[in-house]
């Protein structure tokens, strides 16, 4: 089994950091992959409650780190999907509780039983960041197409490349293409200009992500959401398949649809 | 849609797009947020250009300066390399 520890970074916070990693896993986990969420941010955690499994938390990754618990005692099994765990954050710790050694080992102890690792990395670039990368194979930075995110991501891409993180991937989330086609919003191509590394996927604005985070059920789940739509294909990028880029935000324009009605496209 | 774009276009006053202001400040404060590196960057850098520089050059190296500085748009190396004689004569 080749395991892959990924981490879901940004630098800002509240661009979806852990939402992304919630939808994303849950895809992987939806086309029968093993997957385990790693919430690292300590002290704020969060992702417990995006994925709906907040009351079944009795141990956290402080918890294991320090072997007050073995690893399996702690891993909560996902309510949907069966090849999907998550290890939660602790609450009532600092972020020094665990140090990047201590991560790193918890991470390749993960990777004998997971496929896939997706680690959510806290907001800044202190040590909670260096805790998140410190075991990881691949970085996915999440930026939102304004000036204070992609600046962040810009830092974030020179720390990961100086930490050995190389080629790191670019997520654009929350876009909003009536804002673009007005000029009012930098479109994927002044992003990518500006960040130059390579493009995984784009999540368009969905106000079904506040609805699916409400009921603690990610949106990858519901066939109807556009952002879901989205992360399911990033999904699909991340297992190696080659799903092409659509025009604007990545979810099928009325354009698109009708092409694929005329067969035109594949 | 397209047609009211156009139309807005036209009569707008603003020249630039919101997002035009935007792509163009965001490039300014990257250039100057990679400009800010570490002392160690520079010292490395330094150092490889001296042992450059030895092979054609005798040079001061105790007065020898090397800064990135920032400009309004742009970052330029600049160095300050007294010169006490040449190593190499090149085509005479």
């Amino acid at each position: 089994m080749k395991s892959k520890v990924i981490v879901i970074t940004s630098g800002k916070g509240g661009v979806g950091k852990t939402t992304t990693t919630a939808n994303i896993g849950t895809a992987l986990a939806m086309m029968d992959k093993k997957v385990v969420l790693l919430d690292t941010d300590i002290g704020l955690r969060n992702l417990d409650v995006v994925m709906g499994l907040e009351n079944r938390i009795v141990f956290d990754i402080v918890d294991v780190v320090n072997g007050n618990c073995q690893l399996k005692k702690a891993l909560i099994k996902d309510k949907r999907y069966d090849g999907l765990y998550l290890l939660p954050a602790a609450q009532t710790k600092e972020k020094s509780a665990v140090t990047p050694h201590q991560m790193k080992n918890l991470m390749n102890e993960l990777k004998k039983e997971f496929e896939y690792v997706l680690v959510d990395c806290p907001a800044g670039i202190e040590q909670g960041f260096k805790n998140a990368i410190s075991g990881a194979d691949q970085a996915i930075v999440i930026a939102t197409p304004e000036i204070s995110s992609v600046r962040d991501a810009d830092r974030i891409i020179g720390l990961l490349e100086a930490a050995d993180l190389r080629n790191p991937k670019l997520i654009i989330n929350r876009l909003r293409s009536k804002m673009i086609r007005r000029g009012d919003m930098m479109d994927i191509e002044d992003i990518l200009d500006i960040l130059s590394i390579d493009l995984l996927g784009v999540v368009p604005e969905d106000e079904f992500i506040v609805v699916s985070t409400n009921r603690g059920e990610p949106a990858v789940t519901e066939n109807n959401s556009r952002a879901g739509a989205a992360y399911r294909r990033v999904a699909s990028r991340i297992m190696g398949n080659d799903v092409p880029m659509l025009s604007g935000d990545d979810t099928p324009s009325f354009v698109d649809r009708f092409r694929k009605m005329l067969k035109l496209a594949r | 849609m397209v047609l009211l774009d156009i139309i807005n276009k036209i009569f707008s006053k603003e020249s630039l797009n919101s997002k035009d202001i935007a792509r163009e400040r965001l490039r300014l404060v990257i250039v100057h947020d990679r400009a800010t590196v570490s002392s160690e960057f520079i010292t490395l850098l330094k150092e490889d250009l001296i042992k450059v520089m030895r092979e054609y050059l005798d040079i001061d190296e105790e007065q020898l300066i090397v800064n990135l500085e920032n400009e309004e748009d742009s970052i330029a190396l600049v160095a300050n390399i007294p010169i006490k004689g040449f190593k190499k004569v090149v085509n005479e």
